[in-house]
């Protein structure tokens, strides 16, 4: 303890105890107890109702070997392509392209950009599932230009689905990549660039060794957002598609939500959420560590 | 720098198209919200629509529920997290770090991972499919992230205000009620704005212990109801842009909050 003592804040006070009571109370009783509960679970096999028995880590094994559950994580992952490397590539490139101007007018387009991230999940895919309808404006316009050929049920399309279901993750994530790269780039000295265009430095050596380094703490932001909303993803495939055609949209929490309560397979459904959590904590993690590495 | 009209011209239109594709989905939503399903039907605007969807769509009683579960949530975490975070962050006591760290662990694990056994326990006790069982996993949640906001603000604020009012006499509880709660009201705001957004957002954990149709929170009262239509229909759009409604409007107006909230607070 003697490195919180030298470090932490202010005077001793038994006091402190009384005042975190309430947090650590509600804490413990609605996320660490259910959460040694759900591991517990995932080591049994459970239909929600009868009697468990115990089943050592075949959850587990079902959660890697099972074509429909693997499948799932390798749907994420497919995900996290549309939510996060296309947005965040997108953003760094435009965000580049754009940061020679001191724009006016920025407000104005920063509350618009940002506006996919705060509307309510299931509204938006509630507009997106009009989007993608047989008769509905992404096949309209396709047919307007002549691409007939394209036009297809989307979220019916064996192939077309998941990455239907993604682009509404890359329409999330760009607006917040770019108000992000924006704003960090702003903070750049206009002097910077200067130097390095009298060096005689093009833009792709601009882009490396200048907008890339100071963008590093946006980078990590950026990445952490999306990649973590990306393979959190639940209300909108449960909206769009319910995992179809097939289980060609499944995701983990998906599976998690239809395991346990659709096929009574209680303990499949909490060793998947066993899983989903520590990849949820590896990602982060090491989003976070490289963001730091690059500020020392 | 000066740059060339032509690249500045460029520059908004990039920000441009960026936008009308941002708002787009908004828009069609709204023009659905506002079309007639009957064919043949005239008129332009049909602002009836929304009082169908109020009364037939049942969303007058879905919101109500989101607007009581949110109250409920924004409350009791913005009391516990003002608490904990002040004691984290201006007191020394035993087992402070590792009480800290574990909270701020707790603040990456997602719903999916207790909610599932929790509906099992709470189904023992009698309690699913009541408020204490949609409100109080989120009141945990959102306490998590909540303390670690307000630690923060509470190891930045000034020392010398809490000396001088030490001087004057201030206990730790008149201290933090009448002198650092007052001067962080913009920390405390951005965790009000943050805090509602999710509880109004939220979608697994009031699927999951609300089955009666009474205690369904506006999202899901909208999943349901689309379940029950073809998209695209007048009365859907109008539900859809009602249940976004509270949300987006306290957007326009506290902007830079959720802005810097959701940057800040990444961690989550």
């Amino acid at each position: 303890m003697a490195l919180a003592a030298g470090r932490g804040p202010g005077e001793p006070r038994r006091v402190a105890y009384l005042y975190i009571l309430p947090a650590l109370l509600v804490f413990g009783l609605f996320v660490l107890v259910p959460l040694a509960r759900t591991a517990q679970f995932s080591l049994y096999e459970w239909n929600g109702l009868g009697a468990a028995s115990w089943a050592g880590l075949e959850n587990y094994r079902a959660v890697f070997t099972e074509p429909q559950l693997r499948g799932a994580f390798v749907h994420a992952l497919v995900l996290v392509v549309f939510y996060a490397v296309i947005p965040v590539t997108l953003g760094l490139l435009l965000a580049a392209a754009m940061s020679r101007a001191v724009l006016r007018g920025m407000g104005f387009f920063r509350v618009v950009l940002f506006l996919p991230q705060v509307i309510p999940m299931v509204v938006v895919a509630i507009a997106w599932r009009q989007i993608y309808e047989p008769n509905g404006p992404l096949n309209d316009v396709l047919r307007f230009v002549g691409l007939d050929a394209l036009a297809r049920p989307w979220l019916g399309d064996y192939t077309w689905a998941l990455p239907s279901v993604g682009i509404v993750g890359t329409w999330v994530g760009t607006g917040l990549c770019l108000v992000l790269f924006l704003a960090g780039m702003s903070r750049v000295p206009r002097e910077l660039y200067e130097a390095a265009r009298l060096d005689g430095a093009g833009p792709f050596r601009e882009f490396r060794a200048i907008t890339l380094p100071s963008l590093r703490g946006e980078l990590a932001v950026a990445l952490t957002l999306t990649v973590i909303a990306a393979l959190k993803t639940f209300d909108l495939v449960y909206v769009m598609t319910s995992g179809g055609p097939g289980t060609e949209t499944t995701v983990p929490s998906y599976q998690v939500y239809n395991n346990a309560f659709l096929l009574g397979r209680v303990g499949t459904a909490t060793a998947l959420a066993v899983v989903l959590t520590l990849l949820l904590f590896v990602a982060t993690v090491a989003i976070n560590r490289v963001g730091e590495r690059g500020q020392r | 720098m000066m740059i060339s009209r032509g690249e500045r011209l460029a520059n908004y239109a990039v920000l441009a198209v960026f936008a009308v594709l941002a708002v787009y989905p908004v828009l069609l939503i709204l023009q659905t919200a506002l079309s007639n399903d009957q064919i043949g039907g005239g008129g332009s605007f049909h602002f009836e629509n929304f009082a169908d969807a109020w009364d037939q769509g049942q969303f007058g009683s879905y919101l109500r529920t989101s607007i009581i579960v949110a109250v409920l949530v924004v409350g009791l975490s913005t009391l516990f997290s003002v608490l904990a975070g002040y004691a984290f962050g201006t007191m020394r006591f035993r087992g402070s770090e590792v009480l800290f760290y574990v909270i701020l662990l707790g603040i990456m694990v997602p719903a999916e991972a207790l909610v599932i056994a929790l509906y099992f326990d709470l189904r023992e006790l009698g309690l699913t499919n009541t408020l204490v069982a949609i409100v109080m996993p989120q009141v945990a949640q959102s306490t998590a992230f909540g303390t670690f906001w307000m630690r923060a603000y509470f190891r930045g604020s000034s020392r010398e205000v809490v000396e001088a009012a030490r001087l004057d006499g201030a206990g730790h509880w008149t201290t933090l009620w009448r002198i650092l709660v007052p001067m962080g009201r913009p920390a405390l705001t951005t965790m009000v704005v943050l805090v509602f957004m999710w509880t109004w957002n939220e979608f697994l954990i009031p699927l999951i212990m609300a089955t009666d149709e009474s205690l369904r929170t506006a999202p899901l009262g909208l999943a349901f109801f689309q379940g029950q239509y073809t998209s695209g229909t007048a009365l859907l759009a109008a539900g859809a842009t009602l249940v976004a409604l509270p949300v987006v409007v306290l957007y326009l107006f506290l902007q830079r909050h959720f802005i810097r909230g959701m940057v800040e607070g990444a961690v989550k």
